[in-house]
């Protein structure tokens, strides 16, 4: 067995961990494991912004970015840790801009920005351009250059090791259990403090906008490891996916001037959000799509719409909107401008669908996309063990896997981005003061004994008679019939159940590959066991919540209900059993009222 | 319909030598190579071994050589190939580990080599620091690169020398180099003026055929040639 020692280990490589990386670098010794390259993660996929109140083509303050994220988040969020988050983003752009990173630029050769869905004027109601871009690509220019300075500076790198166990001793994280995947070799990172940067867990439903590698590794481990996990009902489902792929196109199609419409040509999105319309809030707009579908006006009666952003029809809309440039001359667009600003997603179109979107509108439906709820975690990354805010010394966690709770029941388009430069780096700078300031405790000798266990229960599965890939296709099936968009007690319970027997059948997988290079059969099986935990978290959590909330909406309980559910949840998994209890929500400057767009 | 799907298989703990294995597959023309991939792994042989993760292009995980040309799995959609036949090789140039994984590990040294950082150590404003849209467009093809590997492995003069940094990591030097707000430019060309830099390249164009993101990369590696001959930017 290998054994490392270092003070800070940092486990997953996509913005959060990298920005981590970077400041704890600078005063701890270091090192990053990934599962995989770190330009291979999924924040590289991001496409439409970063949002920060810059007000460089318009006025605009943090204090509106805060508003319209407790709004967005259905006031489900708690408001220090969003404020905290809002102030931060001005100067966490800068930083980016100032390591390099080729953001599209205004006339004057400042940072461009867009609008995107729920950020507003605070004044007029109206869409502001808050989200600070590289054409449809500001992940991808996020995720390297984030890479490109931890090259720089000489960070640790651990590629391809795949994390399995979190160490806890005496009560305080002190590491890791990881598999190096060319070898099998198991290695025990010995640290002072660690920091689950390990993404989302998307692949849990059937059209999914999420890599395959969004196993939610990190947080089932958490879990397995007595940390609850924090508001998993609340799961957002992005309005506009690729018909039947998934995959992402973004919410700035509808910043330039794209709009929904359904099989009768209609602009729907009017009757759903009649101020801001196909900028309204994701969760807003998923339920319209849904609702239009259920009515029959899906495209030919199917169960898609169409997002149009061809130059006649943004400048036709424009014009009815009244919408003008920062200088007050009417919006218009020609198709190069939109190639310019869009230049992926008209890539995708044209190689997944053959439809060209300057020509031709895109069918879309709402794909699932991004965890609101994870590890609990306050603004410093510090992982919360209990409803009282009592921490794990040592254990921190940032980005999509935590849970700080900047995004409530919903979140707003570009504050992931936001939430894992923010976060990202607080929880790097934290954890390596408090790795510094502290001794290391003596690991025991079967360290690896929980890790190695469960490979070894799947590996004799040779003997099994399931297929992976059955248990894997049945899970995304029935979480996107009954855990989705809209939910029932009824649906619910049939998924739960449901869920629960694919744990049982998981135990007898037959698996094919019994070597030790590179098994992603064996590491594939391990995921999904982490997707199935997740799954079953998710689905219990959203049984208890009679009410709708942000992105979690009951058909049996329409309605907000800020009397019994104005609260977060925390769900342990104790002897197999699902526990739930709950915690209220930090409330500082803005009472909870109703939420119109 | 139904497709044919001959790979190159490998595992280092059994087989002396790679060896083909052939597979038949029910497929969607409008599926990606990658869903029968996944369908060979998910139904008939879950040893079968690749790398990929985003699925639509972004990450640059599922590189490797489809019917002869280096292409992203997941950007080829079997109709775009126009026949039934699919052969699937790992990239060349780089060591085979096993099936269609190569090892990675020369090809992100290359691309540490070029300095692929922003270097500027004046004392950065308040804001951000300033530049034109023209400036930003100088650089913008080469800021697509998702570090695949594709243009590199399908480099012939890569192929003979592995210690060529090849036409990924030129790219990588050619995004700072023409960036207005980098400082380095001098250095990288010193790199790139060795012999193991970008006279290796003898513009053959398979990397610009190959690259998944449609940069001009020949064209690229000839602006740094310039910039070295010339020792100017313009």
């Amino acid at each position: 067995m290998n054994i490392h020692q270092y003070d800070v280990v940092i486990v997953g490589a996509g913005g959060a961990g990298l920005m981590a990386a970077l400041q704890a670098s600078k005063t701890a010794v270091t090192a990053v494991i990934s599962k995989l390259y770190p330009t291979r993660s999924h924040t590289g996929t991001a496409q439409g912004g970063v949002g920060a109140a810059l007000g460089n083509l318009e006025e605009d303050h943090p204090e509106w970015h805060t508003y319209d994220t407790v709004k967005g988040s259905d006031y489900l969020g708690d408001q220090d840790a969003i404020e905290f988050m809002c102030n931060e983003a001005v100067p966490a752009v800068y930083e980016l801009e100032h390591m390099g990173l080729p953001f599209s630029r205004t006339p004057d050769g400042r940072i461009a920005q867009r609008p995107f869905g729920g950020h507003t004027n605070n004044v007029t109601g109206k869409p502001v351009r808050r989200s600070c871009y590289a054409a449809d690509r500001t992940g991808h220019m996020i995720l390297q250059t984030l890479y490109q300075q931890c090259i720089k500076n000489n960070v640790n790198f651990f590629d391809e090791f795949q994390v399995l166990d979190l160490l806890v001793v005496n009560g305080v994280a002190q590491g890791v259990v990881a598999i190096e995947l060319a070898t099998s070799e198991i290695h025990v990172f010995h640290a002072n403090a660690v920091v689950f940067a390990t993404g989302g867990f998307g692949r849990i439903w059937k059209i999914t906008s999420n890599a395959y590698s969004n196993t939610g590794d990190g947080v089932a481990i958490a879990l397995r490891r007595g940390i609850p996990l924090e508001d998993m009902e609340f799961f957002q489902f992005h309005p506009t996916g690729i018909y039947k792929l998934g995959i992402l196109i973004t919410e700035g199609v509808r910043g330039e001037g794209g709009i929904l419409v359904n099989d009768k040509g209609e602009r729907f999105m009017e009757h759903y959000a009649p101020r801001v319309k196909d900028l309204a809030s994701r969760d807003v707009v998923s339920r319209a799509m849904y609702l239009e579908i259920r009515e029959g006006r899906g495209i030919n009666g199917k169960d898609y719409l169409y997002l149009d952003v061809r130059p006649e029809t943004v400048n036709k809309y424009a014009a009815l909107d009244g919408r003008t440039f920062p200088d007050g001359r009417p919006y218009q667009v020609s198709g190069e401008e939109l190639l310019a600003k869009l230049p992926d997603i008209i890539d995708f179109c044209r190689t997944y669908l053959g439809v060209d979107p300057i020509e031709q509108p895109m069918p879309v439906q709402p794909t699932a996309h991004y965890a609101m709820g994870g590890i609990p975690t306050n603004i410093y990354g510090q992982v919360l063990m209990d409803e009282k805010n009592n921490i794990l010394p040592g254990f921190y966690a940032a980005g999509e896997a935590a849970c700080v709770s900047v995004h409530g029941a919903n979140r707003l388009g570009t504050n992931s981005l936001l939430d894992l430069l923010v976060f990202g780096k607080h929880a790097g700078l934290h954890a390596a003061q408090y790795a510094r300031d502290t001794q290391f405790q003596t690991l025991p000798k079967d360290a690896a004994d929980f890790a190695r266990q469960q490979l070894d229960r799947l590996q004799n599965c040779d003997k099994g008679t399931e297929k992976l890939s059955d248990i894997t296709e049945e899970m995304k099936v029935t979480m996107m019939d009954h855990v989705g968009v809209f939910r029932t007690e009824e649906g619910m319970n049939m998924a739960l159940n449901k869920i629960r027997e694919l744990k049982q059948r998981y135990w007898n997988l037959k698996l094919d590959d019994c070597g030790k290079v590179f098994n992603t059969d064996l590491l594939n099986a391990w995921e999904i066991g982490n997707l199935l935990d997740l799954a079953e978290v998710t689905a219990a959590s959203a049984l208890a919540r009679k009410e709708s909330r942000g992105a979690h909406a009951r058909e049996d309980f329409p309605k907000r209900d800020d009397k019994n559910w104005l609260k977060h949840t925390l769900a342990w998994l104790k002897d197999g059993e699902i526990r739930l209890r709950y915690k209220p929500v930090v409330i500082t400057k803005y009472q909870p009222k109703e939420r119109v767009y | 319909m139904k497709v044919t799907v001959k790979i190159l298989r490998y595992n280092p703990e059994k087989d002396k030598r790679p060896r083909y294995h052939t597979y038949h597959v029910e497929a969607e023309p409008t599926d990606r190579v990658l869903d029968v991939l996944e369908k060979i792994k998910g139904y008939q042989d879950g040893s079968l071994s690749f790398r990929r993760s985003c699925a639509h292009g972004i990450c640059g995980s599922d590189a490797m050589r489809i019917n002869g040309m280096n292409r992203l799995a997941c950007k080829t959609l079997i109709k775009d190939l126009h026949t039934d036949k699919i052969v699937i090789e790992p990239l060349l140039g780089l060591p085979l580990i096993k099936d269609l994984i190569v090892d990675m590990k020369p090809f992100f040294e290359n691309y540490q080599r070029v300095m692929p950082y922003l270097v500027n150590n004046e004392p950065a404003p308040l804001r951000e620091r300033l530049q034109s849209p023209e400036e930003r467009e100088r650089y913008d093809d080469t800021t697509k690169c998702i570090l695949c590997a594709a243009c590199t492995t399908s480099c012939p003069s890569f192929w003979s020398n592995g210690q060529y940094v090849g036409p990924a990591a030129i790219v990588n030097a050619h995004r700072f180099i023409f960036d207005s707000r980098d400082r380095a430019a001098g250095e990288r060309l010193r790199i790139l003026s060795d012999q193991f830099g970008v006279y290796r390249c003898h513009t053959i164009f398979n990397c610009t055929l190959a690259c998944p993101r449609e940069i001009q990369i020949t064209k690229a590696i000839g602006e740094v040639k310039r910039a070295i001959a010339t020792g100017s930017l313009d």
